[in-house]
């Protein structure tokens, strides 16, 4: 079946397929990283074992899906070569700097802390070693900044001219880093990064709670959890509505789709809550909507009048089916998240927090909505400004590498098997790790790691164990400058 | 030709920079992986894995800052050399993937050790194996028309690059011996000295033929090699080799721990160095010049001032994560 397919599909195919992947695990580790910080400096300033054994906990799983996400950033840096040569050459003296200086102020800062965050409690001490996990979650968070003002300025172009062989040239670096889309689609990518780890964490408390509700390390993640996902649901809600806005000023045709309007609506456009969109006959069949709501949320006016797709070349039309769903299944978890603070909120007024089954089988079940709702919300920003890549500029058909099908098809292929056996591997390590009851005894053995006991013996501390199980106020009471427990 | 230090020149400089810091520090890091089924399973394999556990996350780095470097400085050339070389590449991050991911996921599947110790191996062997054939494919020529790359996708695959290929590996294996010299001690120690030794010559066999079949690829290099009164210059190159080669061995007998090391890093830096007299001006080798692949001097300018700031700060704290790990790795763990 490959064979019919043209290059350029087959490319866009493993484009999504492993920029998807790959952002799974930032998703995860941007907001795991910050919630590492505030468990290292919880401990700091309390002293309580439960912070630490917390930290050491979550240690574990960050490591896991870090290495992940670096070996998947990897291949994406190098894909924009392989197969959008083309845009690479166009695109590359504007986005290019950004993502250099994504790799030297965010990458090398990440990768040179992550060391000491994972090996070097008992060799730097309590401090410095503060200050490596801070790195890695600053570095984290730069790189976001940088990759997400790169992604807008692909959106929303700003601060360039296109020189004799036609090439994206700068000509104002602070337009083109601050392009119009980036402000918003960086606090909304960052809420939604602390989002996906609050519920990892909630779920990875609830499911504890579930089966022991005595487990104080278990009662103290799913009270941190749940207290972020009350207060950053609403605002993610609040930032999407923004970016929604800014969005129907930039380009106009996306949120056409993620509405499904073909049609225009010249007093009050209705807001369509479900439906069965048809590209080809420009119909949305099964409609079932509100009238005017659309105009109110988009315009704040009942009445304002709304444009629809036939307003625009059918050949710039984004693929509707594909938007109107994904943007429907990010908003329709975004108010389930909102529900979920919500219960929170209501179960800790009244003292049943750490008792309330249904709450804590509610939070069970909202543990993977974060991914859901981040690839979703990607699938509707990327598939919504097709067919450009450079919107308005640069066609994605135009921006292909010259390869032919076969050896995109090949690669394509290498990469799905590769990725499920060693993403689907590590994934369910991670949740061994997370079906593990989090531990917080005495001093010493606490994090006792199962895997190694005779190389242990022998002295030599295996590495990622040694990031979790021991090296941070592990067994060696007296080591300098190391953690006193 | 332009002044000698412009941007283009400069920045042909930072990359290439990037691009030993991450062949000599990735280098040995992915020696280790292809020398792994030498060590015993059990606390050998795992103090040797110890040794670059903190440290190869940030020597990867430099690759992506080579990639990354080469598309925001000669956006041409990024968009010739990798559909070129567009299967020797992906080799190569499908590599990465399992070498990388082995590092946690070994201890955290004791059940499966042996499977995730096998990917650490085979997924280093093949990375070092397609970057080796990806410098020799480049080396040969690519063919460009217009813009954008002009040939098939088998074009790389030749009897050179598969033998830049194995030197490569070789030569990785040899810099990660002689790490472990430095790193380790007792049984271990002596067994690396003598992978070192026989590394070591099979390493400067390579270098001999892969250098001595470079100048007949085509008569530039043959010019840049030979022409008088260059050759004054670069006669050096294979002289600095011969000397490195001499201390290389006497070190090893005399059990020195670091010399060998440091000349390993010696032969690789004048292995580079010779490509750079072979290939500069050129970025895609014989056909596009730093010049005509460059970026416009506002791209150039706006990431030079974070560069001169950057990298040595970059530099200072990869420094400092190093020197949290000095010493023999092994004993003591990482406590
Ligand atoms: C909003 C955040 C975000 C987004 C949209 C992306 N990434 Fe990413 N990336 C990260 C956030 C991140 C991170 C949080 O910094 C990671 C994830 C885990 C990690 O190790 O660092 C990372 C790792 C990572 C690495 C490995 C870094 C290293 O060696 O340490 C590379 C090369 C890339 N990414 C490249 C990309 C490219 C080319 C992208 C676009 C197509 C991309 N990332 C999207
Ligand atoms: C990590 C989050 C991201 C996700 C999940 C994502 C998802 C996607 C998807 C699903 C497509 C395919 C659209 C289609 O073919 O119809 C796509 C296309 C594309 N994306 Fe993104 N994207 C992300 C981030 C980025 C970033 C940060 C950049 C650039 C710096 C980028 C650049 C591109 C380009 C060049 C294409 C065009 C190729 C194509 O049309 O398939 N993406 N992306
Ligand atoms: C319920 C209310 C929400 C609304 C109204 C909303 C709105 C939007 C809009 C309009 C876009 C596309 C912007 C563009 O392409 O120009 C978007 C993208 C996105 N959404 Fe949401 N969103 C909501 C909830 C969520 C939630 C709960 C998450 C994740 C936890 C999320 C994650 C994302 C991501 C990762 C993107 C792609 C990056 C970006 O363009 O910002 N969203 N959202």
């Amino acid at each position: 079946m490959f064979e019919q397919a043209d290059a350029v599909l087959l490319a866009r195919i493993q484009f999504a397929f492993t920029v998807s992947f790959h952002f799974i695990f930032p998703a995860f580790s941007i907001g795991l990283a910050s919630y590492l910080a505030v468990l290292e400096a919880l401990w700091l300033k309390t002293g309580r074992d439960v912070y630490l054994g917390l930290f050491k906990y979550w240690l574990k799983i960050f490591a896991l899906a870090f290495g992940m996400g670096v070996v998947s950033g990897i291949v994406m840096s190098y894909q924009f070569g392989t197969n959008w040569s083309v845009f690479s050459d166009k695109a590359g003296p504007v986005i290019g700097p950004l993502m250099a200086y994504e790799v030297m102020t965010a990458f090398f800062l990440e990768a040179g802390f992550l060391g000491v965050m994972l090996f070097g409690m008992n060799r730097v001490g309590r401090g410095l070693h503060f200050a490596a996990t801070l790195a890695v979650a600053v570095g984290t968070f730069i790189s976001a900044f940088w990759i997400l003002s790169a992604n807008s300025w692909m959106q929303t172009p700003a601060g360039f001219s296109i020189n004799e062989v036609g090439q994206f040239v700068p000509e104002s670096w602070l337009e083109i880093i601050f392009n119009p889309s980036f402000p918003y689609r960086l606090v909304h990518t960052v809420l939604a990064a602390y989002l996906t780890t609050a519920l990892v964490v909630g779920a990875v408390g609830a499911w504890h709670l579930l089966r022991d509700r005595a487990n104080e390390g278990a009662r103290v993640m799913f009270s941190m959890a749940m207290g972020l996902v009350m207060v950053a649901a609403p605002i993610q809600i609040f930032a999407g509505d923004m970016h929604g806005l800014n969005t129907l000023e930039h380009q106009p045709a996306k949120v056409m789709a993620m509405e499904g309007h073909f049609q225009s609506h010249p007093d009050g456009a209705p807001l369509i809550l479900f439906g069965i969109p048809d590209q080809e006959r420009a119909t949305v069949d099964y409609e079932i909507s509100i009238p005017k709501a659309s105009s109110l949320i988009l315009k704040h006016d009942l009445n304002a009048p709304l444009d629809g797709l036939e307003t625009v070349d059918r050949a710039d039309w984004p693929y509707v089916p594909i938007v109107f769903w994904s943007f429907r299944i990010m908003v329709g978890l975004g108010f389930l998240m909102l529900a979920l603070g919500g219960f929170g909120l209501l179960a800790r007024l009244r003292g049943n927090l750490h008792q309330s089954r249904p709450l804590h089988r509610f939070a069970l079940l909202m543990g993977p909505a974060g991914f859901v709702a981040v690839i979703a919300g990607w699938v509707t920003t990327e598939v919504g400004r097709q067919p450009f890549t450079v919107y308005g500029l640069l066609r994605t058909a135009q921006s292909a590498s010259p390869l032919d099908a076969p050896a995109v098809a090949a690669s394509l292929l290498a990469f799905i098997l590769v990725y499920f056996i060693v993403f689907g591997a590590g994934t369910i390590y991670i949740l061994k790790l997370m079906a593990k009851p989090p531990q917080i005894t005495g001093p010493a053995g606490d994090m006792e790691d199962d895997a190694q006991p005779p190389v242990r013996a022998a002295g030599i501390t295996p590495a990622s164990s040694v990031s979790t199980g021991r090296a941070i106020g592990g067994q060696h009471g007296t080591h300098e400058g190391g953690p006193r427990r | 030709m332009t002044g000698f230090f412009d941007l283009p020149t400069i920045w042909a400089f930072v990359i290439a920079f990037a691009v030993f810091a991450y062949v000599v520090m990735d280098g040995f890091d992915l020696g280790l992986g292809i020398l792994f089924p030498g060590f015993k399973p059990g606390p050998e394999r795992s103090r040797v894995m110890n040794t670059v556990a903190p440290v190869w996350d940030g020597n990867e780095t430099w690759l992506v800052l080579g990639g990354g470097g080469l598309m925001a400085a000669f956006p041409l050339a990024y968009a010739i050399v990798l559909p070129a070389l567009y299967a020797p590449i992906i080799a190569m991050l499908l590599g990465l993937i399992f070498r990388g991911v082995a590092f946690e996921f070994r201890w955290r599947d004791p059940r499966h050790r042996r499977t995730w110790d096998i990917a650490f191996t085979a997924g280093s062997i093949v990375a070092t194996f397609a970057q080796g054939v990806t410098l020799g494919a480049l080396l040969q020529g690519i063919a460009v028309e217009g813009r954008a790359y002009a040939g098939g996708w088998w074009d790389w695959l030749t009897p050179f690059s598969l033998l830049v290929g194995a030197s490569l590996v070789i030569g990785y294996a040899l810099l990660g011996a002689t790490w472990l010299i430095m790193k380790t001690d007792g049984v271990l120690q002596l067994k690396c000295y003598t992978l070192a030794r026989n590394l070591g010559i099979v390493t400067l066999i390579c270098m001999a033929t892969v250098s001595a079949a470079t100048p007949f690829l085509s008569g530039a290099y043959y010019e840049a090699w030979f022409a008088w009164p260059r050759v004054l210059f670069t006669a050096q190159v294979p002289l600095l080799v011969l000397i490195c080669t001499v201390v290389f061995f006497i070190g090893l007998r005399r059990g020195w721990e670091f010399m060998p090391f440091l000349m390993a890093l010696a032969f690789f830096t004048l292995g580079l160095i010779g490509l750079g007299v072979s290939i500069f001006p050129h970025v895609v080798p014989q056909a596009v010049t730093i010049w005509q692949a460059a970026a416009p001097d506002d791209s150039l300018i706006f990431m030079l001032v974070g560069a001169v700031v950057l990298i040595p700060i970059i530099l200072a704290y990869t420094g400092y994560a190093y020197w949290v790990f000095r010493g023999k790795t092994g004993h003591e763990g990482y406590h």
